[in-house]
């Protein structure tokens, strides 16, 4: 499966490289649609030295992270999310015929390296906040950062795959499972102090946003949990992003088995 | 023409409200970052907290009817050739997209606007205009609308010299976005960056008719603010009327 996912990327990936100034172009252009989040991040501490308790170096951290974990799940599984649309063209069933899973072949299409462009803001803000972080750097801590970057990427791409299963039931609602997908990637560039109570208690037990980087976050800034919630958590990210998998697996094998066509 | 549009735009009600839901869901996770700054500094730019939070859910209620993302179909038409039906029409060109986007605007105003706002209001004391605000706020909407219409049509009649419109999509999203204050209220922009921002066309997008709604512009600055729109629709129709003649005289269409 793993052969085929990538022998079908680069296959794309030669298409697209047919157009080589496109491609750069189209990648610089993702790049900076990516670093307008971080424009925004900028203009608001323009304003206030400390937003919620957490300093600029610390909130570009966050968006480091996230935005990092979020391009990766992106790059690899973002166009599940045009399911839907193949639901209604009938063009899923064509990819039935044919012998590769059509979650590998959903996942390829149009893959472009182009995408890599949402990467450069994202690795450019880890790189201008870490320094700037005042912590005083033990070898858990520092193994934290690319350890919560892996399972953010992964925790991102069960959550693709899982909205992306919710279209076998209702094919119309991509744009509202986009505010799950695009939505958790906005949200996770902010510090959960930011948000209601009830709100963080929903995107820690109900969708696991909070395992993307902000409880590893707590761990590596060594700060108190604001909802008082056991320190055993900042370790938990694994079992929320196995957890989000299994709960993809399950909906995208439940939903393609009931998937019956759109006829003729 | 623009009842017809109207209808095609209106045919897919669950479509705009899972739409419509994706700009609430965002509308809370902005406003609670706007909460937390103002916690900070309570009378930032002018605004008071009930202000900023209104202003989060206003903005995400125009998403639709000023389409900020961009886009416009009349830029696939022409890439693909359709436009020379569409110029075959005996009726202008920019006149016939012009009622199309309108319909659209009215289509999305009334599907997705309503959602954020009324789910704002549930969890968050939100301003509300009197009768004759409200009015002033319609007008500042439509101005808008068409200024949106006119940045956008000349976008998509760039399509005739560029052809692929892909890499100008990305410019027009991010000056959208950003000058619009979309992503952060133009008010708060510091210094010169903040001047020149609100002077901009897309100012006129979501910044103004927020300030309409909230009240910031009263009597002769109310007629300021108008007027700064209807002075920017103007300019973008009356450019996109000199593109469309140019265009004319550029395209070929081979026959067949």
């Amino acid at each position: 499966m793993l052969r085929t996912y990538l022998l079908l990327v680069w296959t794309w990936t030669r298409a697209a490289a047919q157009y080589p100034v496109s491609l750069v172009l189209l990648g610089l252009a993702t790049a900076v649609v990516g670093a307008l989040d971080l424009a925004g991040i900028a203009l608001l501490y323009a304003n206030a030295p400390r937003i919620a308790g957490f300093t600029v170096a610390e909130v570009v951290f966050l968006y480091g992270t996230a935005t990092t974990s979020f391009g990766l799940a992106d790059l690899a599984l973002g166009t599940t999310e045009r399911l839907g649309r193949h639901i209604r063209e009938g063009s899923l069933d064509a990819m039935l015929v044919r012998p590769v899973s059509p979650l590998v072949q959903i996942a390829t299409e149009d893959f472009s390296p182009r995408r890599l462009g949402k990467l450069v803001p994202a690795l450019g803000a880890l790189a201008l906040s870490l320094p700037a972080l005042e912590v005083s750097w033990t070898p858990g801590r520092v193994a934290m950062v690319p350890a919560m970057i892996v399972t953010g990427a992964v925790l991102f791409g069960g959550l693709w795959v899982l909205t992306a299963a919710v279209q076998f039931v209702l094919i119309d609602v991509h744009a509202a499972t986009k505010s799950v997908t695009y939505g958790g990637a906005f949200l996770t560039q902010y510090p959960m102090t930011v948000f209601a109570r009830d709100f963080v208690r929903g995107v820690t037990f109900v969708i696991p946003l909070a395992f993307v980087n902000w409880q590893p976050t707590l761990y590596v800034l060594d700060r108190p949990d604001p909802l008082g919630l056991p320190a055993a958590l900042r370790f938990a990210a694994p079992v929320a992003a196995a957890a989000v998998c299994a709960a993809a697996a399950l909906a995208w094998r439940t939903g393609l088995r009931h998937y019956r066509s759109t006829g003729s | 023409m623009a009842w017809y549009a109207f209808r095609r735009h209106t045919a897919y009600p669950v479509s705009a409200l899972a739409e419509a839901l994706s700009n609430v869901a965002f509308g809370f996770i902005r406003a609670y970052i706007l909460i937390a700054l103002w916690r900070v500094r309570p009378s930032l730019g002018g605004y008071d907290v009930t202000d900023a939070v209104t202003f989060c859910f206003l903005t995400q209620a125009l998403i639709g009817p000023v389409q900020i993302f961009g886009g416009m179909e009349l830029s696939e038409r022409i890439r693909s050739g359709a436009v020379a039906v569409d110029l075959h029409r005996p009726v202008d060109l920019q006149g016939w997209w012009l009622a199309d986007d309108l319909a659209r605007a009215a289509a999305t105003l009334l599907l997705r606007a309503g959602p954020p706002l009324l789910a704002g209001a549930l969890l968050f004391p939100l301003r509300t205009p009197g009768p004759g605000l409200l009015a002033a706020f319609l007008l500042s909407t439509l101005l808008a609308v068409l200024v949106g219409f006119g940045l956008r049509y000349l976008g998509a009649l760039a399509v005739f010299w560029v052809h692929d419109d892909r890499g100008l999509n990305a410019v027009q999203l991010v000056l959208s976005m950003f000058f619009s204050g979309m992503i952060v209220p133009l008010v708060i922009f510091p210094g010169a960056l903040g001047e020149v921002a609100r002077a901009l066309p897309w100012a006129a997008l979501v910044q103004v008719p927020a300030d309409v709604f909230l009240g910031k512009r009263t009597g002769a600055d109310l007629a300021a603010a108008l007027g700064f729109q209807a002075a920017w629709a103007a300019a973008l129709l009356l450019a996109g009327r000199a593109l469309t003649a140019a265009a004319r005289r550029k395209l070929v269409i081979h026959g067949g």
